[in-house]
């Protein structure tokens, strides 16, 4: 910080350097306008994301909660009891005929989510334990990479898997010809299953390594006791990493409740309440998506719902995401 | 270095197979529980341990001193192949349990370490309820009956002399314990298995003076019905509760015998300044 190692402030007699308290006293230096101009900077960059969060949080509270007068807020025309208690959610049809109840909507976006984390935690929990406990070294430097592919695959892709190979390859076969059930050309089954599969990388890595930060002592206690791998691996490891685990997967059932693309292409339709996973859904992510993308008066009340969705799903991905980061830190205090 | 491999001489070579004749001959031993021949011991490439020729006697406690590096865990973990563990360790020459060589292949390694428990310098409880740690052992082994289960954490505990501190509270984690109440919990929990040998590494090298004694206490009572090999860098500990001493340097068995002995009158240079130079 001083600026006595610069040139530009040091007396150019070139015979002493300055005494102790000249040297001590703040000078004009390129190097501590730099500093600064760093640090400027980078708290600009920081600024930036907060401010982002902010406006979004902004935007989406007055076009949804309160507006400034000539404006109305959706919730200024649509009731919060008919919002949440309300089962159909017709913004297409016309206006006498409208109804804007978001259950239908958290209804597919569970179904979604459900199908994913019965496919998606078990999965990426079972690769987490194989990679922490079992795999060799070897083994783990071949299986990390691919998971990585698997987490950079575009989601669109993921959609277009579904509904050109699952559901005409997999879910028709089984669920029409065989069970004779009716199944949808665009089908919850279908976007819930790579869903899960996309949130697969994510459970495993983040399970593996709250697994792998349980101390080598306690497997070693384990062992010394008789148990098997297996032993360790589910009774102790498993246990011990239990609060990470759980938020592990909350992390992943947030990103399910928020994928978009892949639940447009492969289940998005008209939205009903139904648990049917063979069904047609709308979720709220599609939702956003269908709106934005056909045409939408603007000021009216469809386009308003836009908002009010978008706050719902904010909040539910939010409460998710700071729950489970509380969840890790705790879990970190204990293990360190 | 000069070596003496004292015991070489009371074993007989042609001694084939598992049932081992122990010799006679040595009067004040009885039949060796454990015993290593020619045993040595390589992590990878690096050998740690040369040649260990050591019984170790039924029902009475072997200590296990030397300097630090010297090979002490190496050759206590080998005694329940715990160093298995680790990757490209390797044991050459005889490790007998009982007569039974346990590096044979046909070895079942989980049903060895029932037979022979360890504990660690640094007490490891589980991030369980107390009695789901004592019970741990057991589980495993296919203990499913509640109260059988109660039967043998009531005993453990009681063993372990702890007891009395944690009856009221068996459901708590034990992690709420002490320091030194975690490691009789780590003793009652492997106790719990019923084993018929006791390693224990520096057990007490991380208590304070009085969770040390009750500790030292618990091997004097345990030895009664339990072979007890113990490491311990504290040489007035192992003058106080072992009957045969074993001193280690630099991976070889310089010296063992019986405690009061090795302590008064060793018969080696490196011993004895090992001794002197610690007693002062
Ligand atoms: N996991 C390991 N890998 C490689 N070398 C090891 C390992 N553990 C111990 N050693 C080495 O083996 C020697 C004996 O170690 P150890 O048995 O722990 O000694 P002690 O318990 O007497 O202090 C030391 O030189 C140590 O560095
Ligand atoms: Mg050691």
């Amino acid at each position: 910080m001083s600026g006595s190692q610069n040139k530009i402030s040091v007396p150019n007699d070139g015979s002493t350097r300055p005494n102790g308290a000249a040297s001590l006293r703040r000078r004009f230096s390129w190097m501590h306008v730099r500093e600064q101009a760093i640090h400027f900077i980078l708290f600009c960059c920081a600024l930036l994301s907060v401010l982002t969060t902010v406006s979004i949080i902004y935007v989406l509270i007055t076009e949804s909660v309160v507006a400034f007068p000539p404006n109305t807020a959706f919730f200024q025309v649509v009731s919060l009891h008919e919002f949440f208690t309300e089962t159909r959610w017709t913004p297409q049809y016309a206006e006498e005929q409208q109804h804007f109840g978001i259950l239908p909507l958290v209804t597919g976006t569970f179904l979604i989510t459900g199908i994913s984390a019965i496919i998606g935690l078990p999965v990426g929990l079972l690769i987490a334990i194989y990679l922490s406990e079992y795999a060799s070294p070897n083994a783990r430097k071949w299986v990390k990479p691919v998971l990585e592919i698997l987490a950079g695959i575009p989601t669109v892709v993921y959609g277009f898997f579904a509904i050109r190979f699952l559901t005409p390859m997999l879910i028709v076969p089984i669920f029409e010809n065989w069970l004779g059930m009716t199944v949808f050309g665009k089908n919850a089954l279908a976007g819930g299953i790579v869903v899960g599969l996309m949130i697969i990388p994510m459970v495993a890595s983040l399970s593996e390594d709250v697994m792998r930060s349980v101390p080598n002592s306690l497997r070693e206690s384990g062992y010394a006791l008789g148990s098997t791998k297996f032993d360790v691996s589910s009774r102790i490891v498993v246990p011990a990493a239990l609060s990470g685990i759980f938020a592990s997967f909350l992390l992943a059932l947030s990103r399910s409740i928020g994928e978009t693309m892949a639940v447009t292409i492969a289940s998005a339709g008209f939205a009903k309440l139904t648990l049917n996973p063979l069904a047609q859904i709308q979720t709220m992510t599609s939702y956003i998506v269908d709106v934005m993308t056909g045409e939408v008066v603007s000021g009216s009340t469809v386009e308003k719902s836009l908002y009010a969705v978008a706050l719902v799903l904010f909040m539910i991905t939010m409460v998710m995401n700071l729950i489970s980061q509380w969840v890790l830190s705790r879990y970190r205090e204990v293990y360190q | 270095m000069a070596l003496v491999k004292r015991f070489t001489q009371f074993v007989d070579p042609p001694n084939e197979g598992n049932i081992t004749q122990v010799p006679e001959s040595v009067p004040t031993l009885g039949t060796p529980k454990i015993e290593t021949r020619g045993m040595s011991f390589f992590y990878g490439t690096k050998q740690a341990l040369y040649d260990i020729n050591l019984q170790i006697q039924s029902r009475a406690v072997t200590a296990l001193i030397g300097p630090s590096g010297c090979g002490k865990s190496t050759y206590l973990r080998s005694l329940n192949r715990m160093n298995d563990i680790i990757e490209g360790t390797r044991v050459t020459g005889e490790v007998l349990l009982d007569g039974a060589d346990i590096y044979n292949r046909d070895v079942d390694v989980v049903s060895l370490r029932k037979r022979v428990g360890m504990v660690f310098q640094k007490s490891t409880p589980f991030p369980k309820s107390i009695f789901d740690n004592i019970a741990f052992g057991p589980r495993i082994a296919g203990q499913t009956n509640k109260s059988e289960l109660q039967v043998i954490v009531e005993r453990s505990l009681k063993q372990a002399a702890l007891w009395n501190e944690v009856k009221d509270r068996l459901k708590e984690s034990a992690m709420a314990l002490s320091g030194g109440q975690q490691q009789r919990l780590c003793i009652a929990r492997a106790l719990a298995t019923n084993p018929e040998v006791l390693l224990m590494d520096e057990p007490a090298s991380a208590l304070d003076p009085a969770s040390t004694a009750r500790i030292e206490d618990l091997i004097f009572e345990l030895k009664q019905n339990y072979t007890i090999v113990i490491v311990t860098h504290n040489m007035q500990q192992a003058a106080r509760i072992s009957e045969m001493t074993a001193f280690f340097c630099v991976g070889r068995l310089v010296e063992i015998g019986q405690t009061k002995q090795l302590f008064t009158n060793p018969t080696q240079k490196e011993t004895e300044d090992y001794i002197t130079g610690r007693f002062g």
